[in-house]
């Protein structure tokens, strides 16, 4: 299919999922080229793309190679606890009297969140291509633990790119970091967040290729990182279906997950994609309002353009500048999405809600108050929504949250809020 | 003076990037091509600084399009695009300075627009390259655009009369190289280091045999950028290359507007092209 410039040619085609062999075709993506329909690629210098080639065919050979899944199970297993339970949240549950409300806990993972799923899954890879150095960035923090932790545990030499926005923000993860040996690299350019220590470490990469691993933290990126993150995470997706069908005898009814680069959503949907009867809802930080600037719902309000190496929805200006983001999460402070997000959106297989700041704060509030469950501020998100979804449905009807991180690092920042 | 006429059609044209090549080589000479960011601090001095460029030995000149997440950019040049965005500076206007300079009587000197491909894909390929084409630029560097990504841009380059220049970097596999070479128009851009923009002092020994390799498959022009800084380094590549471009080395000179003002700037600029474009011209 050729990839055409300019939206109009993009946006046109919005397709209703209708017969089963669609929805396997949604599922049977990216293709060779590394594109999610028309979304993905790979938009980077050609110093990067030995690099790329190398990553992609020292993955197929991984994927396929039953002592490199096996040790990485033992890692899951063993070493991050996995499986993460599927939990019922009976009160929550109560609170929005309609649907039964279940938390697959991927706040329980060793380092508290669901990014140690591929982190670890990549370190693997860049052990099996000799690689001495990883390198990461890192928005909340979170994979910015992971990759400290995964490079601790496999003895690699380690720096995280963090804006310096976000260092002030995640004191205690860049505390967390350090202690592990790894150097956080503070980034003062640009808007000193995500994207920016998203731009300096792939800078880095380029500079470092031959002995350094870039492990991306989401679902974005140049080919072939998407795919292998949401592998990866695939994880999640995988057990909650069949604790599904274990502890119901069938799948749930709905699915939810906060987006920001899209991650956990990616590892926990796709394996429900060719589900037709499974709804899939992805919630965006909606931030203060819906003006430009002040959210991050890329989806949302965005449209099809280039960042970071891949075509995707991203929050830009007319001449194709990336806007500036706001969102209370420091994790889904992101202008641009996985591609296969944007291709799930235009496919019409998931559904991408909004929810704002301060409804965040109520969903962080709500759970730790019935629940003994301090969220993660990104998770907080899909709380929110998924209190708003219960209410309205029947009290037959399952929902599943994808429960994506604990809320410690938050504590200090939410304090903060409730103080002003 | 109509701004949306097609420039092929019209009297006073910059040379083509080949003919310039051609020339050069008829004289035994090395292209010099400085690199200037547009905007910083503001696109008045980038249109001064770009007009006095010729006669001080520039033989072409790339002009950066100020992008928020430049990834193929060092620091330096990155530093300038910031400040230029914070400045409100838009692609329009950018395209505006450039007809300004290629439209003065006597213009020959090939400019050549460095440009991120979100900012083309944005309003759509076709229209980019046609406001390219009518503001006189003779052709487009795009730095994030492999080749597997380039079909539809390589397409309408031809169509409106501009060159696609790709790059070629040390990690290259020769015969993606040649692939490279096939896409490429008016000459060939050979990344001297892996990595980012920058200045080094050193360029590694293996370009050498890279460039010779490079030569064998194609007929054009080489030129060679990331990490040229010094007057000093172009005896020893003007042999393997048809062209040097230069930077960061230009942009961190840029960067001393604010203290030392515009007019030092610009002439230690001046001053600076002249001495690497007499290096470029001894025979």
């Amino acid at each position: 299919m050729a990839i055409k410039s300019g939206n109009e040619t993009l946006v046109a085609e919005r397709k209703e999922p209708n017969s089963s062999t669609l929805y396997e075709r949604i599922s049977q993506v990216p293709d060779v080229r590394g594109r999610f329909g028309l979304y993905g690629g790979k938009y980077v210098p050609e110093t990067l793309m030995f690099a790329l080639d190398q990553l992609e065919k020292v993955y197929q050979e991984a994927k396929n190679d039953d002592i490199f899944q096996q040790e990485l199970s033992r890692y899951l297993r063993e070493y991050v606890g996995r499986p993460s339970g599927l939990y019922f949240a009976e009160r929550l549950t109560k609170e929005a009297g309609g649907a039964k409300i279940y938390l697959k806990r991927e706040d329980l993972n060793h380092t508290g969140a669901h990014k140690i799923n591929n982190a670890i899954g990549q370190a693997l890879l860049a052990r099996r291509m000799k690689k001495k150095r990883l390198i990461a960035e890192t928005g909340a923090g979170q994979h910015g633990v992971a990759t400290a932790t995964a490079a601790a545990l496999f003895g690699f030499e380690c720096r995280v790119y963090m804006g310096a926005e976000d260092v002030r923000r995640q004191e205690l993860n860049v505390f967390k970091m350090r202690a592990m040996g790894t150097e956080v690299f503070p980034v003062h350019s640009g808007s000193s967040t995500l994207r920016d220590a998203t731009n300096e470490a792939m800078r880095e990469w380029m500079s470092s290729v031959e002995n350094t691993h870039y492990i991306i933290g989401s679902v974005v990126g140049p080919h072939p990182f998407p795919m292998i993150v949401r592998d990866f995470q695939s994880i999640i997706g995988k057990e909650t279906r069949q604790q599904c069908l274990d502890q119901f005898n069938r799948l749930p009814d709905v699915v939810l997950a906060c987006v920001g680069g899209g991650s956990n959503a990616a590892g926990m949907f796709y394996p429900f994609i060719e589900d037709k009867e499974v709804e899939l809802i992805g919630v965006e930080a909606g931030g203060r309002n819906s003006n430009a600037g002040e959210h991050a719902s890329t989806i949302a309000f965005g449209s099809p353009g280039v960042l970071h190496g891949s075509l995707s929805y991203v929050l830009q200006d007319e001449d194709g500048q990336t806007a500036n983001v706001h969102s209370i999460s420091a994790g889904l402070d992101y202008p641009g999405v996985g591609p296969e997000h944007s291709f799930w959106h235009d496919q019409k297989r998931v559904e991408y809600k909004t929810v704002n700041d301060q409804q965040a704060l109520e969903g962080f509030r709500i759970c730790s108050r019935l629940e003994g469950i301090l969220p993660a501020l990104e998770t907080a998100h899909a709380i929110y929504e998924t209190m708003n979804l219960a209410a309205k449905r029947g009290k037959s009807e399952i929902i599943v949250l994808c429960f994506s991180g604990r809320g410690d690092k938050d504590c200090a920042e939410v304090a903060r809020l409730e103080k002003q | 003076m109509n701004l949306h006429t097609n420039r092929s059609t019209e009297m006073n044209l910059p040379q083509k990037i080949s003919a310039v090549f051609t020339e050069l080589r008829s004289k035994k000479q090395t292209a010099f091509i400085p690199f200037i960011p547009a905007g910083d601090p503001n696109l008045n001095a980038t249109g001064s600084i770009i007009s006095a460029l010729p006669r001080a030995g520039a033989d072409l000149i790339e002009i950066g399009f100020p992008f928020s997440d430049p990834i193929a950019d060092g620091p330096v040049i990155q530093a300038a695009y910031t400040r230029a965005l914070n400045q409100g500076i838009r692609v329009e206007s950018i395209f505006e300075m450039i007809h300004h300079l290629s439209s003065k009587p006597g213009w020959k000197t090939p400019l050549v627009g460095m440009v991120s491909y979100s900012l083309v894909f944005r309003p759509g390929v076709s229209k980019f390259l046609t406001r390219a084409n009518q503001s006189g630029l003779s052709g487009l560097i795009v730095p994030d655009l492999p080749i597997d990504e380039a079909e539809e841009l390589s397409a309408a380059v031809r169509e409106h009369h501009l060159d696609l220049i790709m790059l070629v970097s040390p990690l290259t596999p020769i015969d993606r190289a040649a692939k490279i070479a096939k896409y490429s128009s008016g000459f060939l851009y050979c990344v001297s280091t892996v990595g980012i923009t920058g200045e080094r002092t050193e360029l590694p020994s293996s370009l050498q045999a890279q460039l010779k390799s490079i030569r064998e498959l194609t007929s054009l022009p080489l030129c060679i950028g990331f990490g040229i800084s010094q007057p000093s380094q172009v005896q020893r590549w003007k042999e393997y290359a048809d062209g040097l471009i230069v930077g960061s080395a230009i942009v961190r000179r840029l960067e001393k507007a604010n203290e030392i003002g515009m007019d030092s700037a610009q002439s230690e600029i001046v001053e600076f092209v002249q001495e690497f474009s007499r290096e470029c011209k001894i025979r």
